[in-house]
């Protein structure tokens, strides 16, 4: 969910790599991010609507990852694809690091990229 | 009793103006610098500006003591987010939330979000009342009970014409509280009261037995 930079890029190296991707977004020219040989399925639509998900397969999806720019939307698809379609594996990008952590508590890997580009900054400073 | 309104727009503003008047301590998280002002020039310093999603927006508001926490934003993730947070990661007793899309009160209650109040489906209902058009109305819903309180006309030819109120097959635990007719004068009906085309009754209706109960009004 989130065909932005990131959800364009890990779409496209999943898909080369033999997956079969789904890529769910509110704005049709987002999808122009994805690469022309792109063999996934591109599905306009809002990824909290659980009639939209289901349209897009999300019964049969063994891993759902949520990367817009929207935190709080992030968390609420994320709970949905674990709670309601028991997805086996959700991840979800959470901007804000104190609110990582609860999330994971929830039941879906929440990952906070200023964490880890912090993370990463000081590893390169001390190196 | 120290209340945090999530969302500082016409329902947060209003409702905040209610909480006040019946001398209650609120505070209103907006992330928008302007309403914040809006706000404070009306009601004094109680408004907090920032992203009610965050955590430490959370703890400059005081949510560790806060008795009950209201979002009302017209974004739905951001209630929940702010409901969940509230009532998870800082035991708030009491969280309630609005939702602007009717299909996400059973996504809130799975989430662990009982109490949401769906706006599109209370200002409908309302207008529905106006229209006069329409059979039945809910008016009120008792949560908690699983109970609506409606207001239902008799339409023409329903099995209910002419049949005093004791004989009607209402679903169980169904209750006639009261009748408006337009001839005569409104009453508190007993199981003798006839009912006649065009009466309008307030009843009291377990939610599942809606439908079964329209269709004894259910005109022809």
């Amino acid at each position: 969910m989130g065909c932005g930079r990131i959800g364009a890029e890990l779409a496209h190296l999943l898909d080369v790599e033999g997956h079969k991707v789904t890529v769910i977004d509110v704005d049709n020219a987002s999808f122009d991010k994805l690469p022309p040989d792109f063999s996934g399925m591109a599905f306009l639509g809002d990824a909290t609507d659980e009639e939209v998900l289901r349209k897009a397969g999300m019964e049969q999806a063994d891993v759902f990852v949520a990367v817009t720019r929207d935190d709080e939307l992030n968390a609420m698809a994320a709970q949905i694809a674990k709670q309601i379609f028991d997805v086996p594996r959700v991840l979800c990008r959470i901007y804000d690091p104190l609110r990582e952590d609860f999330y994971s508590g929830l039941g879906v890997e929440a990952i906070s990229p200023t964490r880890v580009f912090v993370r990463l900054l000081k590893e390169r400073l001390e190196g | 009793m120290y209340v945090i309104v999530v969302g500082g727009g016409d329902v947060g503003h209003y409702l905040c103006k209610q909480l006040l008047d019946e001398g209650h301590e609120v505070l209103v998280i907006e992330k928008d610098a302007g309403k914040c002002e809006h706000i404070e020039e009306e009601l004094g310093d109680m408004c907090l500006h920032g992203d009610a999603s965050e955590i430490a927006i959370l703890n400059k508001g005081g949510i560790s003591r806060a008795e009950m926490v209201i979002a009302v934003t017209g974004e739905d993730d951001n209630n929940l987010a702010a409901c969940q947070i509230a009532k998870e990661k800082f035991n708030v007793p009491r969280v309630i939330a609005r939702i602007n899309v009717p299909r996400n009160e059973k996504i809130f209650a799975k989430l662990g979000i009982e109490c949401v109040v769906d706006a599109v489906y209370l200002v409908s209902e309302h207008i529905k009342a106006e229209t006069m058009l329409f059979p039945l109305i809910r008016l009120f819903t008792i949560r908690d009970k699983g109970l609506e309180i409606v207001l239902v006309r008799v339409g023409k030819n329903s099995p209910a014409v002419g049949k005093p109120i004791g004989e009607l097959s209402l679903p169980l635990g169904s209750v006639v509280s009261s009748v408006i007719c337009h001839e005569v004068e409104s009453q508190i009906p007993t199981v003798d009261t006839i009912l006649r085309e065009g009466d309008e009754l307030v009843c009291l209706v377990p939610s599942e037995n809606i439908s079964l109960f329209q269709a004894i009004f259910r005109g022809s």
